[in-house]
């Protein structure tokens, strides 16, 4: 009897989409393990798996970049990708660009700059960034301009922002 | 005591939250999960205008996982941000009025689940004909025809008239006279966080809500009214929020359905809206059609000025009464204007509700204003910068409608955005295809009268002193990414003499915090700020006391500073901040106190004279340089030049950051926004990628240039910073377009097929409705109580 009603039990869960596997990845340099519903995307893992609520959504649609994050140095829309097609993957959030508890300089000239109002948008703007500087140290204005065209801020009309990659480029963050 | 220089007002410093903001570590609602938590979902309503013939729930109650689903009969009292026009239902009663107005809503186990139990709700629509244009809604008048029935005249929601001055005279006298009509389309807030509520209601019968809104104390009282629950008993936090920009300022269907849907569970419930529902939720900018005619002498004097506005408002009032209100009581401020007719009407039609936006009602009418302004100057040969400067308005002086001007810094910003943009070198003189704009415009710095009325300060703080010198900040004042925690933190870092970083800040917590209304009409500086101050200086009172006995120095010698009280003319003679509050403790008591602001009283007192009132008026100019590729139309702006009277700076870094976000979003709605519908009432671009929106690639190198007059009402003399910019770009740039290449677009958004059909000589002037406004409530300046100005 017993028996019989949990693969009942299992058979409802997958007609309703619950069938949860088994993942394993780095996130932020650490190895993290979780079982998840397979069509969840990579961003609902980190948020409601892991509970790295920093990466954050404007449209789960991919249209607005807020829910970047880094998979292997590359930023991504992790809205648009599942958490099965990150099986391990090198994933770097928000909450991962502190070094030994220090922030990072894009961090640090982000805040000393005001180049956050709502902050809404910066986590996906700071990683974007810092794909960029790994890639490039030394971009112009316009590069960095071209590679946070796809990341949108309502609040600071982006100039505090490219003025802030721009401080760290520079080298000139306090 | 004597005044010290100050050491935080002024400085570029970070603000209280920035880095958190960085880090991922801020909290905005939707970060929020409890145990046990529901998720919500909202039915919608797929037609724009319907009869609700019945609701069959029955099948989506059974489904596994479901907990409760709600309808219109389970909240059935209505709500609305203004207290006259209560026309909002948490969920529809017996019609619809617009694609994706609530019927239902869900509690279940997940989102997923919840979202499939939605397809199985039976809603049985009788369809309606919708009613989808200004024109429409002012020629559909019977009775049979309405949207709502409550309002006295089918479909017209607000009509107001008014006479200022002698405006039969005013147009005798004048020379020439100008006539125009303008059309400002609709746009949408598009904040990058999407609406949020979580609720929880405990076994005490106490419910709490985390919401992403701007205005707290208001949802605290519509929540009480439509869940029948008193205010002691509902505890309202307003998470950090995500984006606002007016459209978080009313109270929500998501916000009545997790609560109710909380009590009836016993289970913590959360909404998160979709970013297509945002579009449907809306509150954003109303259409406005503009008509006005002014007369002028040959050298430019206005004389009178008579300005028509019709309001798209949407499916509910909204804010709309003072949205109205607002698209004529502002266009007197900035330029002398001896006799003033004002009429505006705002519709209802089966469209998401418009309401507050960035600058609230203003930028429509300043658009028609300065363009028209820019037309006549051309017509009568005269510079539009010299047009605008001989006739500024006076400082400390009356409007022809009864607004007082305090402080204004309008002549310092245009002369001084025209010499940084080098404007007699280039206006007239750029190549074809090249141009350069100009316009000036005039805020508010916070409404001068409370949303719902009452006689009760509009902002208090209250300040706890620790033993350890430590000092938290009380306040009702929401922190949309504009730094108002910040502001509390200079001000009170300012008073004391100590370091910003070291102030606690607690806000927007009902249970928690004394009320401040909200996060709208820039009011927040200006209020909390003089709050604080008035809190801060009944401590320093028993601070200085002590410490005076303590250093046998004469209180009129101490000053606050470094962390110190210190003797100025032996600054050795100090003691810590720390021990002069553990000596006032010893001597006083627990430490505490609160501080309040309320507006000063006004000088008209005509019905209708509450709008438009503030205790300062901001300035601004705008300059803008663009050029038109005449093939393509292709608009590229080239740089932006804006110059704010914001009385003080408070910290010129976050007003420089207010001013560029402000130019951003002026650039979207001039060129490129617009949140229009189909003739089925479906959104055209309820998403990011089609509704259009300034990237890093569209947004220029902005120039922001800061005049401070000190305002004697403004804490330390500072005035709004965080709209008024917003407002002379937008007519700036069709100003340069006309420069560019010799065309006017009246139109907005102006796009490039507008461009090139006006070039073409193929674009149609706006047409405008014909409407019987009622007759005119007439005042005079001089009329009414003269109150005089604090100083």
């Amino acid at each position: 009897m017993m028996r019989k009603s949990r693969k009942e039990s299992a058979a409802k869960l997958n007609q309703n989409g619950l069938t949860k596997r088994h993942l394993r990845f780095r996130v932020n340099g650490e190895v993290k393990e979780v079982a998840t519903e397979t069509n969840k995307t990579l961003l609902e893992v980190l948020r409601e798996d892991l509970g790295l609520t920093g990466t954050k959504h404007g449209c789960e649609l991919g249209e607005c970049g807020t829910c970047t994050v880094l998979i292997d140095d590359e930023p991504v829309l992790s809205c648009l990708v599942l958490g099965v097609e990150s099986e391990d993957a090198d994933i770097v959030t928000v909450e991962g660009l502190m070094r030994d508890g220090r922030p990072h300089p894009l961090q640090r000239a982000f805040a000393d700059l005001g180049a956050t109002q709502c902050g809404y948008c910066i986590p996906g703007i700071l990683l974007t960034s810092r794909a960029l500087l790994d890639k490039n140290p030394h971009p112009t204005r316009e590069q960095i301009r071209e590679a946070l065209a796809g990341n949108l801020c309502r609040c600071t009309g982006y100039t505090k922002i490219l003025d802030a990659v721009e401080l760290v480029v520079k080298g000139e963050v306090a | 005591m004597r005044e010290k220089k100050f050491s935080v007002i002024g400085k570029p410093l970070r603000k209280v939250d920035a880095l958190a903001k960085t880090t991922g570590d801020t909290r905005y609602a939707d970060d929020l999960e409890l145990s046990r938590m529901l998720y919500g979902k909202l039915l919608r309503s797929p037609l724009p205008h319907a009869r609700i013939r019945g609701i069959k729930t029955d099948r989506a109650a059974k489904l596994k996982g479901v907990y409760a689903v709600i309808t219109g009969t389970d909240l059935p009292e209505r709500f609305g941000i203004m207290p006259s026009t209560q026309d909002e239902e948490a969920l529809a009663g017996e019609k619809v009025r617009h694609v994706g107005d609530p019927v239902a809503a869900v509690a279940a186990s997940s989102e997923a689940v919840a979202e499939e139990s939605l397809k199985l709700i039976e809603v049985d629509y009788e369809p309606l004909k919708p009613i989808l244009s200004i024109e429409e809604a002012l020629a559909c008048t019977e009775e049979s025809e309405r949207i709502h029935a409550w309002n006295r005249r089918a479909n017209i929601q607000k009509a107001v008239s008014f006479e200022f001055g002698d405006v039969v005279q005013g147009f005798e006298q004048a020379d020439q006279i100008f006539e125009d009509t303008f059309f400002f389309q609709g746009n949408a807030h598009l904040p990058m966080e999407q609406h949020c509520a979580l609720a929880q209601y405990g076994p005490e019968d106490k419910l709490t809500i985390w919401s992403s809104t701007q205005t707290p104390h208001y949802l605290h009282r519509a929540l009480s009214k439509v869940l029948k629950l008193p205010m002691s008993r509902i505890r309202v936090i307003a998470a950090p929020v995500g984006g606002g920009f007016g459209g978080k300022s009313d109270p929500f269907s998501h916000e009545m359905c997790a609560s109710k849907l909380a009590m009836i569970t016993g289970r913590p419930v959360k909404f998160t809206l979709t970013r297509e529902e945002t579009f449907y939720v809306h509150r954003g900018r109303h259409p406005v059609k503009m008509w006005i005619r002014t007369g002028v002498k040959n050298d430019g004097a206005l004389q009178a000025m008579h300005f028509r506005s019709f309001l798209d408002g949407g499916g509910y009032s909204s804010y709309g009464l003072a949205t109205v209100y607002y698209t004529g009581a502002l266009q007197t401020v900035s330029y002398k204007l001896p006799a003033y007719k004002f009429e505006g009407v705002r519709v209802f039609t089966n469209k998401p509700p418009c309401g507050p936006k960035r600058g609230h009602g203003t930028p429509q009418p300043r658009f028609a204003l300065e363009v028209h302004l820019d037309k006549i100057a051309d017509k009568l040969g005269i510079d539009p910068i010299e047009l605008r400067l001989k006739q500024l308005v006076e400082p400390d002086s009356i409007t022809v409608n009864g607004l007082r001007v305090s402080t204004t810094g309008l002549r310092e910003c245009i002369e001084k955005a025209a010499a940084r943009a080098e404007w007699k070198k280039k206006f007239r003189q750029l190549p074809y295809g090249r141009g350069i704009g100009f316009a000036a415009s005039a805020y508010i710095s916070g409404a001068g009268l409370p949303i719902y009325w009452n006689g009760m300060p509009h902002s208090g703080v209250q300040i706890r002193l620790d033993r350890g010198g430590g000092i938290t900040v009380f306040c009702g004042s929401t922190d949309i990414g504009q730094g108002s925690d910040s502001i509390l933190a200079y001000v009170v870092a300012e008073e004391f003499g100590v370091d910003p970083a070291d102030i606690r800040v607690v806000t927007a917590d009902t249970d928690l915090t004394p009320v401040d209304l909200g996060s709208y009409s820039s009011r927040v500086t200006v209020m909390t700020g003089n709050a604080a101050i008035q809190a801060c200086r009944k401590l320093k009172e028993m601070l200085v006391q002590v410490a005076g006995e303590a250093l046998e120095v004469p209180v009129d010698d101490l000053e606050m500073a470094e962390g110190k009280v210190r003797s100025q003319s032996y600054p050795k003679r100090a003691i810590s901040f720390a021990e002069c509050v553990e000596k006032a403790e010893t001597k006083f008591g627990t430490l505490g106190a609160t501080g309040s602001y309320s507006p000063p009283k006004y000088p008209a007192n005509y019905k209708g004279s509450g709008v438009g009132l503030t205790p300062a008026y901001s300035y601004s100019a705008s300059i803008v340089e663009l050029s038109c590729d005449p093939e393509t139309a292709e608009i590229k702006v080239e740089k932006v030049w804006i110059a704010h009277d914001c009385g003080r700076a408070f910290n010129p870094l976050l007003v420089e950051g207010q001013s560029e976000g402000s130019v951003y979003m002026a650039l979207g709605e001039a060129l490129m926004e617009e949140q229009v519908f189909r003739k089925n009432g479906l959104h055209k671009f309820p998403s990011i990628l089609d509704y259009k929106s300034p990237t890093t690639l569209e947004t220029p190198q902005i120039e922001t240039i800061l005049i401070e007059t000190n305002d004697p009402e403004g804490p330390y003399g500072a005035k709004e910073a965080g709209q008024g910019f917003l407002l002379p770009v937008i007519p700036a740039v069709a100003n340069a377009l006309f420069d560019a290449i010799g065309v006017r677009i009246d139109e907005l958004p102006i796009t490039p097929d507008k461009v090139l059909r006006a070039l073409e000589g193929r674009l149609k002037p706006v047409s405008v409705p014909s409407f019987d406004f009622p007759p005119p409530i007439k005042w005079r300046p001089g009329e009414g109580v003269e109150v005089p100005q604090k100083s």
